[in-house]
């Protein structure tokens, strides 16, 4: 039985948020490791499992580039200076920039805690995409979005078909010969896959329609024009509630609850006019809360959590401790391995 | 069932159906024919009203399905009644896996859970899918593709099936599985299918009636077909053996043919002498990862000779076209023409020595116009300006103006020929030429062949076209060489690779032979 994408999710994005709460290399490095093991055990054999491998090569290049921009660029000084770069003389309105210059090791710890925490988010957002097919999880939309998850999984299909088509026009060109470079190369890559793509998707389009995708048999044109209105409403609402959650003032929490209201009243009205149902839809189960309940619990407790060593002094410089309650928060987000085992 | 009403289809003034009136009874299984541009893939969308409402133009007259005209639904709302499965089967379809993909119609049309969860395991027996039933539609094979696509338009339970070249990029194996379930639905579940097909020689035999376009006319398949510009070698063998009724399958044929076996002569073998190498490769290796696709073949190709490569889907024949033209990746080994290897040449050097024909050939072209292709062709290959443009003249009527994009599948594989040949190579590669060919345009293919100075090696699954054309066939599998000889020998000693002349009269080939024998 698989368990609901969206569990996997909320596990994943469980552990991105502890991980965003700290620059703890120890806590960040026991975020990565728990990931790491949940990907090896509980992955299925599918296409998608294998991008794990890339999200974690993109996070390597992710604390590359974030210590090297800081080595160039500068940013938190100290006072053990370990080399010094040629710095390249800049005129006076550009004041508190600087290129090249002395690296301090307080600096470069700094920049690679940083790199780490967003290589460990990357990680984790890799996890959930090796675990749980994306497009399952557009599946699970409420029903009234139907239209809207369909044209996001189309448009994620356009992508790497893009790719191949691409390919595939310049093994072409070298069969003829053709070796122009520049803007001529471009024109006469560019024509052929546009025109694929284009005659791919009208061919999807039409294969859609014969399927009876948007079919409104048995529905009158008063209740179509309902149901367009409470969805638009409910899409409404919804951004009416994030404005209210990021704007983080009083004034925003009404404005969350009235978007919250309309969203799921629009949702649940406009559900129910699409004449669509799902083919063995995922089920929450027991077993789907406890996998999200875990990752939960490390983002609840990092979150509250006031413990110093969260986040170790780099000016100056100690050395990280472990901070037990987050760490054994983190450790809870292993129990998967022990519910899909089972199961 | 169906019932197209003096129907006539209109695309910018320009008649592509005129005046049809057709009716086709529940569960008979319908072949539509007729040569390419003759409107078969139009008539077959209008049946489930994707023209004119998706199409465009205009359609006058009516179209009846089930009681239904198309005027008043749109293809969304004949989906129940109407299954569609359109040429490019992996571009239509909508989910990742194959059982979402089964249940997508169903889901559209709001079907409760667990009738179509019935249903998709009955669809998934049916079309013998239950082992890949988890499978990534991206991962499997090309017959299996089709099937899903079938299995897709049939979980709907329509009451009319429309099936547009079904079998034209399957190898002859898969052709046949995916014909065989097409035929278990007529039989079993009384189900309506309308055809259309290039390759006659594989479905003329399954259909209870056949629809000559543009025309119009319906009736009896063999007597159709014998009318037809287009026909499988059987149909044409009885026309010139005089045979009637005219039979349709081999097996029909086979009774017929005992007197003409014993008024032909033993047909006379030449032995070609064995020419002069042009191209010597040494076991070549290609692998993509884990996969093997080419394991250590070693091929010389002579002068002239007229090779075709065959073998399953995946058995290696692109793969290893590919790596002999030295564009392609090749793992290990060596390939020679006149003592250098291609893949050390530039790419403009190297298509004037060995000149591949990629099995999408519109890939090659990019300009506006006929005439800039060929001018541009010209210049690639440092050849006198005009060289391209006879080379087209000389191979099909092919107006300069046109863009590329709009002509027939013949005509486009006419321009793309005619611009590699600019280069002059000593050998010219083709991948899967001749799908969306029908008779007439294959056979003047074989004839265009024939008369190139170049040795020509082509992949095809197309067996008839092996039989009119090939000097030499070489048979692969798993990436290794089964089979390698001459065509006769080659082509009737394996029941798949025969050609029908072949299976009715032994060791005879092609309707051409026999004709010229008698």
């Amino acid at each position: 039985m698989r368990l609901h994408s969206g569990a996997w999710w909320l596990w994943a994005l469980g552990l991105a948020t502890a991980a965003s709460r700290t620059t703890n290399p120890l806590l960040l490095g026991l975020i990565l490791a728990v990931a790491g093991v949940v990907v090896a055990t509980c992955r299925a054999n599918t296409p998608w499992a294998g991008t794990y491998g890339v999200f974690l090569k993109f996070g390597l290049l992710v604390i590359a580039l974030r210590v090297l921009l800081h080595a160039l660029l500068g940013g938190v000084a100290g006072p053990t200076t370990l080399f010094t770069l040629p710095q390249v003389p800049l005129p006076d309105w550009a004041q508190g920039i600087r290129i090249g210059g002395p690296v301090t090791a307080e600096g470069l710890v700094f920049a690679l805690y940083q790199g780490l925490l967003l290589a460990t988010i990357l990680s984790c957002v890799g996890a959930a995409n090796a675990l749980a097919n994306p497009k399952r999880l557009l599946r699970s939309l409420p029903a009234a979005l139907y239209e809207v998850s369909v044209a996001v999984v189309v448009a994620l299909t356009v992508a790497p078909q893009l790719v191949a088509s691409a390919r595939s026009v310049r093994k072409a060109r070298q069969l003829r010969g053709d070796t122009a470079r520049g803007a001529r190369a471009i024109r006469t890559m560019l024509v052929p896959v546009l025109e694929d793509a284009l005659e791919r998707s009208l061919v999807l389009a039409a294969s859609m329609d014969s399927r009876g995708y948007g079919r409104t048999a048995g529905i009158s044109k008063k209740d179509r024009v309902l149901t367009g209105t409470l969805v638009l409403a409910g899409l409404f609402g919804f951004c009416i509630g994030t404005y209210g959650l990021l704007a983080d003032a009083f004034s925003g929490w009404p404005l969350l609850a009235v978007g919250g209201v309309l969203a799921i009243a629009g949702l649940r009205v406009g559900a129910r006019r699409v004449p669509r149902t799902r083919y063995r839809p995922d089920r929450w189960t027991a077993k789907a809360a406890g996998v999200a309940l875990s990752g939960i619990a490390g983002a609840v407790v990092l979150v509250f959590s006031t413990d110093p060593a969260l986040s170790p002094s780099t000016v100056p410089l100690q050395a990280p401790e472990l901070p037990v309650l987050p760490a054994l928060a983190v450790l809870v987000a292993l129990l998967p391995v022990a519910i899909v085992r089972e199961a | 069932m169906i019932r197209f009403e003096d129907v006539t289809i209109t695309y910018a003034e320009q008649p592509v159906l005129a005046n049809i009136s057709v009716e086709i009874s529940e569960g008979e299984l319908c072949l539509v024919v007729g040569r390419t541009g003759s409107g078969k893939s139009t008539f077959l969308r209008a049946i489930n009203g994707l023209v004119p409402h998706f199409s465009g133009g205009t359609l006058a007259g009516r179209v009846l399905v089930d009681g239904r005209d198309t005027a008043e639904f749109p293809p969304r709302e004949l989906a129940d009644v109407v299954g569609f499965v359109g040429q490019d089967p992996v571009a239509g379809f909508v989910a990742d896996n194959v059982e979402d993909e089964l249940a997508y119609s169903m889901e559209s049309l709001g079907l409760p859970g667990d009738v179509m969860r019935k249903r998709v395991e009955e669809t998934l027996d049916l079309l013998g899918l239950a082992p890949v039933r988890d499978r990534p539609l991206a991962t499997l094979s090309g017959g299996q593709q089709q099937r899903v696509a079938i299995g897709a338009a049939l979980t709907a339970h329509p009451r009319v099936l429309v099936l547009d070249e079904p079998t034209s990029a399957l190898d002859p194996g898969a052709a046949e599985d995916v014909l065989a379930a097409v035929q278990r639905l007529v039989h079993d579940l009384g189900m309506t299918v309308v055809i259309a097909e290039h390759r006659l020689e594989r479905v003329a035999q399954y259909a209870d009636r056949a629809l000559l376009l543009p025309e119009g006319r319906i009736g009896e398949v063999g007597e159709i077909l014998a009318a037809a510009p287009v026909a499988p070698p059987v149909v044409r063998l009885a026309q010139v053996a005089g045979w009637s009724p005219v039979p349709v399958s081999v097996r029909d044929a086979r009774r017929h043919a005992t007197s003409l076996r014993e008024r032909l002569p033993e047909p006379t073998t030449r032995k070609a002498a064995r020419a002069e190498p042009v191209l010597e490769a040494r076991d070549i290796q290609v692998k993509y990862g884990d996969v093997r696709a080419v394991q250590g073949v070693s091929l010389d190709i002579g002068a002239g000779e007229r090779i075709a490569l065959m073998g399953r889907n995946g058995s290696g024949k692109s793969s290893l076209l590919w790596a002999v033209q030295g564009s392609g990746k090749r793992t290990s080994g060596t390939v020679s023409v006149g003592g250098t290897d291609p893949k050390v040449l530039k790419p403009a050097d190297r298509r004037r020595t060995v000149a591949l024909v990629p099995q999408q050939p519109s890939d090659l072209l990019y300009l506006e116009t006929v005439a800039e292709e060929c001018a541009q062709a010209d210049a690639e290959t440092g050849q006198p300006a005009g060289t391209c443009r006879t080379l087209l003249e000389g191979l099909a009527s092919v107006p300069q103006d046109a863009h590329p994009r709009d002509l027939s599948e013949g005509q486009r594989l006419a321009l793309v020929l005619a611009v590699m040949l600019t280069g002059a190579p000593g050998v010219l590669l083709l991948d899967e030429p001749t799908r969306g060919l029908d008779y007439p345009a294959k056979e003047k293919l074989a004839g265009l062949l024939k008369s190139l100075d170049s040795a020509v090696v082509l992949a095809t699954h197309d067996v008839e076209f092996v039989a009119e054309y090939a000097t030499r066939v070489i048979v692969m599998a798993e990436g290794e060489v089964v089979a390698d000889g001459p065509a006769r020998e080659v082509v009737t000693s394996s029941p798949v690779f025969a050609p029908q002349v072949s299976k009715i009269l032994g060791p005879w080939l092609t309707v051409a032979d026999v004709e010229a024998a008698l």
